[in-house]
């Protein structure tokens, strides 16, 4: 195998390898599992992800709800007392009713209600999982996608590299969300079909499909620049002078070295493409009612920060702690990867 | 005895000279400074024969005349006609369908102009040369106007409008008698500007007016400014009073949350927006006095679309007025002192009203409770369960709120519902729409003047509905011939008889609301948020705040 991570290989003085060496993978995995930084944040990162996978758990037996269906008329407890959940004022005037707010009990509305009387705590873990799925779901969509351009770019050159390299460009002109929140504009509306292919305008996948799309000149441009460095180096002239088939080449030599840049960008990806469905869903163009997510209980909130901030600050705490966790654990990973990598490394 | 009688008398006449000289004397030291209104943005087009925002009506009471107006009083009797630039109110002869107009002498514009018979003749013809989005409705019965309509730009109401300078007269002819024809020349709509006027929509240049006040500038992305008019004498308190500030300003741009605490801070007087509903109870307690709520005659619904499925079963419609919990949704408008339940139409106070809500569980003259049972009942009956049906609604904090209300209990009683929210810009004229296939929608109607018509024939009549239209009111699409016809000879009856007509206009109104082309959702009040300094505060039910009758100093 003609792999970078070869070079590191031990070799004994006598030109023999003196011990069956661990395999680069291992390596890195040893690498990452001392980074205890990045293994605080996979521990984070693990609990944000089983908290909201219990997400029917914690609606149907802990606080026995529905989350999706607006509650304006319910009752609920607290301190053993029932207590309507929309409560209307009583003083001055009587004007405005504000939802209940945080019991702290996780049977009775542990982070209060919206303005549909719903659950926050049971949507938030609802909510969670969509922005993760969407995440990390458009996050591959990227990286399988820009690892793909970057390859035929970067291997074939020429006129495929000169239109591949347009296209991103074409991409890469529009602001990031400026393209974002256009698409989801127009496809949100009416939907989304190529053929048999059809997204239906509530369908989480067009969210997905979208952050997946504008995101990859992100990705692909550097994964480009690493094929075209590859391109030129020994162990590839040397397998095409063996006369090795070009998909040989793109598959052992160069695919299986630069997907580990693919690797690093993964978890930064799904931390950016969270953020920007949260963007959207707050502009009420990413996931769509009754389905929630992170961003679209902060735009629930919005209309509350004066008298149940809980609403908006919930959510966003959860955002910042997902991202914080996977961006501290891409540097470990991108640390873990490429040894040589002096910046912010700590093992 | 007679000495005492005497003194008694001589002493209440002292009391009455003395307290009308103090109010007097009050009323003018309450004259000036300037009142700073603020809006979220400009409402458009300033002329008054084109505009249709209440934002602008509002600040028309102020600036423009027609031969009649509205009484610029409070509550009730708002709704009265009184002579403007007429000095008369005259009766219609010819079987209701002429109508003979003294025109006031010595009357000027804001440009120094004075008013003549010229100007008002030229003021109806620019109502079809404008375009003017009532033209085809309100002033269609006008004798010519249907070759206006059809040739805008050579409208000369031939027959229909005629001067006489040396009687200083104007005579109106109708096609047939119009009992609400006195409503509708008391509209913006109707205002009489200069003849010479551009006969296309002005914009945001000003066309000068007869009121206490012109527009000295409009900047929409700005400010708009209105000054006292150099030329205007009181001719009609009742029609247009004088003002009290001595300019009134609209400004534009502040997010609602900043409009609320510019005026909490004593840095503006009003907004024109509904306060956010997390602001509400703020309002109510700290500043009470300076929190007005208003009933309006206005009601919040939701049109079915009658013409496609699922909303083409009358047992869906009804289904979904069975299951809609009126409670939640006053809950969501910002609680009981802000709006009321409601089934019908017609909203209570106005004219035809009579209770009733057959939705109620159990049904009655008012609503208590839904029934859900019922409507999941109506949905399997009907065979539409598991249809998918999409709630739209404008994007702003209350209509989506109602939205995903709706969305919830059409999730509930069998549909697979979706929201979707649409720019407020462009919601109204998109729902309208036939081409867009819109099923269900949020919708308020706020009347333009008290008469049943203008709720149950405007919005459910068949001559309301205009395929493939951006201007099809009749948002159900809903056409009942035996119900239609039943209107018309309500129409008719209120020449002669208002007493018989309003009866009948009940009838009319259970009948609708038995078919069910909407969902009632329920009355709204409006609220007014002033500063401290705003005092003489007059809310008239037909325009809301007279906004040049109140004071800042």
């Amino acid at each position: 195998m003609s792999d970078v991570f070869a070079d590191q290989a031990p070799v004994h003085a006598t030109g023999e390898p003196a011990i069956v060496g661990a395999g680069p993978w291992a390596l890195a995995w040893r690498r990452l599992v001392r980074n205890r930084v990045a293994m605080v944040m996979v521990v984070v990162l693990a609990l944000i992800v089983g908290l909201c996978l219990a997400a029917p758990l914690y609606a149907h037996h802990v606080a026995r709800t529905d989350p999706f269906q607006s509650h304006l008329d319910a009752t609920t407890v607290v301190n053993g007392k029932k207590v309507p959940v929309m409560q209307a004022s009583t003083s001055g005037l009587g004007l405005g009713v504000t939802p209940i707010g945080p019991t702290w009990d996780p049977r009775h509305y542990f982070l209060g209600a919206d303005d549909q009387g719903r659950d926050v705590a049971a949507r938030l873990l609802y909510g969670g999982r969509n922005s993760l799925l969407i995440g990390a779901a458009a996050a591959l969509i990227t990286c399988i996608l820009a690892t793909i351009i970057g390859l035929v770019a970067g291997f074939f050159g020429g006129v495929v590299d000169g239109v591949l390299s347009r296209f991103l460009d074409v991409i890469w002109a529009f602001p990031v969300y400026l393209l974002a929140i256009s698409l989801s504009t127009v496809l949100i509306a009416k939907g989304f079909s190529i053929g048999p292919f059809r997204l239906e305008s509530g369908s989480l996948f067009l969210p997905i499909a979208i952050i997946g799309v504008v995101y990859i000149p992100y990705v692909a441009r550097p994964i480009r620049g690493e094929v075209l460095s590859l391109r030129r180096r020994e162990f590839v002239e040397a397998a095409i002078g063996l006369g090795a088939s070009t998909w040989r080449i793109l598959w052992s030599d160069i695919l299986r070295n630069v997907v580990t840049t693919a690797i690093v960008f993964f978890p930064l990806m799904v931390a950016i493409d969270m953020l920007t469905e949260a963007a959207l869903s707050f502009l009420s163009i990413g996931v769509q009612e009754p389905n929630a997510s992170w961003g679209t209980i902060i735009l629930d909130g919005q209309g509350l920060l004066y008298t149940r901030p809980a609403v908006a600050l919930a959510p966003g705490i959860a955002i910042a702690l997902t991202v914080l966790a996977l961006n501290v654990l891409g540097d470990g990973i991108r640390d873990a990867l490429d040894p040589r990598a002096k910046l912010r490394r700590t093992d | 005895m007679n000495r005492v009688v005497k003194m008694l008398v001589l002493g209440s006449l002292l009391a009455a000279v003395a307290a009308s000289a103090g109010s007097s004397g009050a009323a003018s030291s309450h004259r000036g400074g300037t009142l700073k209104l603020l809006a979220k943005a400009a409402g458009g087009t300033l002329d008054p024969q084109v505009n249709y925002t209440l934002q602008y009506w509002q600040l028309y009471q102020a600036t423009y005349d027609g031969l009649l107006a509205f009484q610029k009083a409070g509550g009730g009797a708002a709704f009265n006609v009184v002579p403007d630039l007429a000095s008369n109110l005259p009766k219609p002869t010819h079987g209701g369908k002429t109508w003979v107009f003294h025109i006031r002498k010595g009357i000027k514009f804001s440009n120094g102009q004075p008013l003549t018979v010229k100007d008002v003749v030229a003021s109806f013809q620019r109502i079809f040369k404008v375009k003017s989005p009532t033209s085809g409705s309100f002033y269609a019965g006008i004798v010519g106007a249907k070759a206006c309509l059809a040739k805008p730009a050579t409208c000369t109401l031939k027959g229909g409008v005629i001067g006489n300078a040396k009687k200083n007269t104007v005579t109106i002819n109708l096609i047939a008698p119009d009992s609400e024809f006195k409503y509708k020349l008391a509209v913006p709509h109707a205002s009489i500007v200069p003849a010479n006027s551009p006969t296309s929509d002005a914009g945001t240049k000003a066309l000068p007016g007869t009121g206490a006040y012109y527009f000295a500038s409009y900047n929409p992305n700005k400010q708009l400014v209105m000054k006292r008019n150099p030329y205007f004498k009181v001719f009609s308190k009742a029609a247009m009073p004088d003002g009290y500030p001595d300019e009134i300003t609209q400004s534009f741009g502040l997010t609602v949350e900043s409009q609320i605490t510019a005026i909490e801070n004593g840095q503006a007087d009003w907004t024109l927006e509904a306060p956010p509903a997390d602001r509400l109870n703020e309002m109510g307690t700290k500043y009470p006095e300076q929190t007005h709520v208003e009933t309006l005659t206005a009601f919040w619904y939701a049109p079915m679309n009658t013409r496609m499925a699922p909303f083409n079963n009358l047992k869906a419609r009804q289904a979904v007025s069975y299951a809609v919990d009126r409670n939640a949704l006053v809950k969501i408008f910002g609680g009981p002192r802000l709006a009321t339940p409601s089934c019908q139409v017609l909203p209570p106070g106005f004219p035809g009203h009579v209770d009733y809500c057959p939705y109620s569980n159990p049904p009655g003259k008012v609503w208590k409770a839904p029934n859900l049972a019922k409507a999941k009942q109506l949905v399997q009956q009907s065979g539409t369960k598991g249809a998918k049906v999409t709630v739209l609604s404008s994007d702003d904090e209350v209509n989506k709120s109602v939205a995903v209300y709706l969305q919830s209990v059409l999730n509930q009683i069998g549909y697979k519902a979706s929201v979707k929210p649409i720019s407020g810009n462009i919601f109204f004229t998109y729902v309208q729409n036939t081409k867009n296939k819109v099923q269900i929608n949020v919708q308020q109607w706020y009347q333009d003047y008290p008469a049943a018509s203008d709720f149950l024939y405007v919005l459910f009549g068949c001559e309301s509905f205009h395929p493939g239209s951006d201007s099809s009111i009749n948002i159900a699409g809903f056409c009942n011939k035996p119900i239609n016809a039943q209107m018309h000879k309500a129409l008719n009856l209120a020449v002669t008889n208002e007493t018989a007509a309003n009866k009948l206009w009940a009838k009319i109104d259970k009948q609708v609301t038995d078919q069910a082309p909407m969902v009632t959702l329920f009355t709204p009040k409006h609220i007014d948020f002033v500063s401290k300094r705003v005092g003489n505060f007059t809310f008239s039910k037909e325009f809301y705040w007279l906004v040049d009758q109140s004071w800042v100093q």
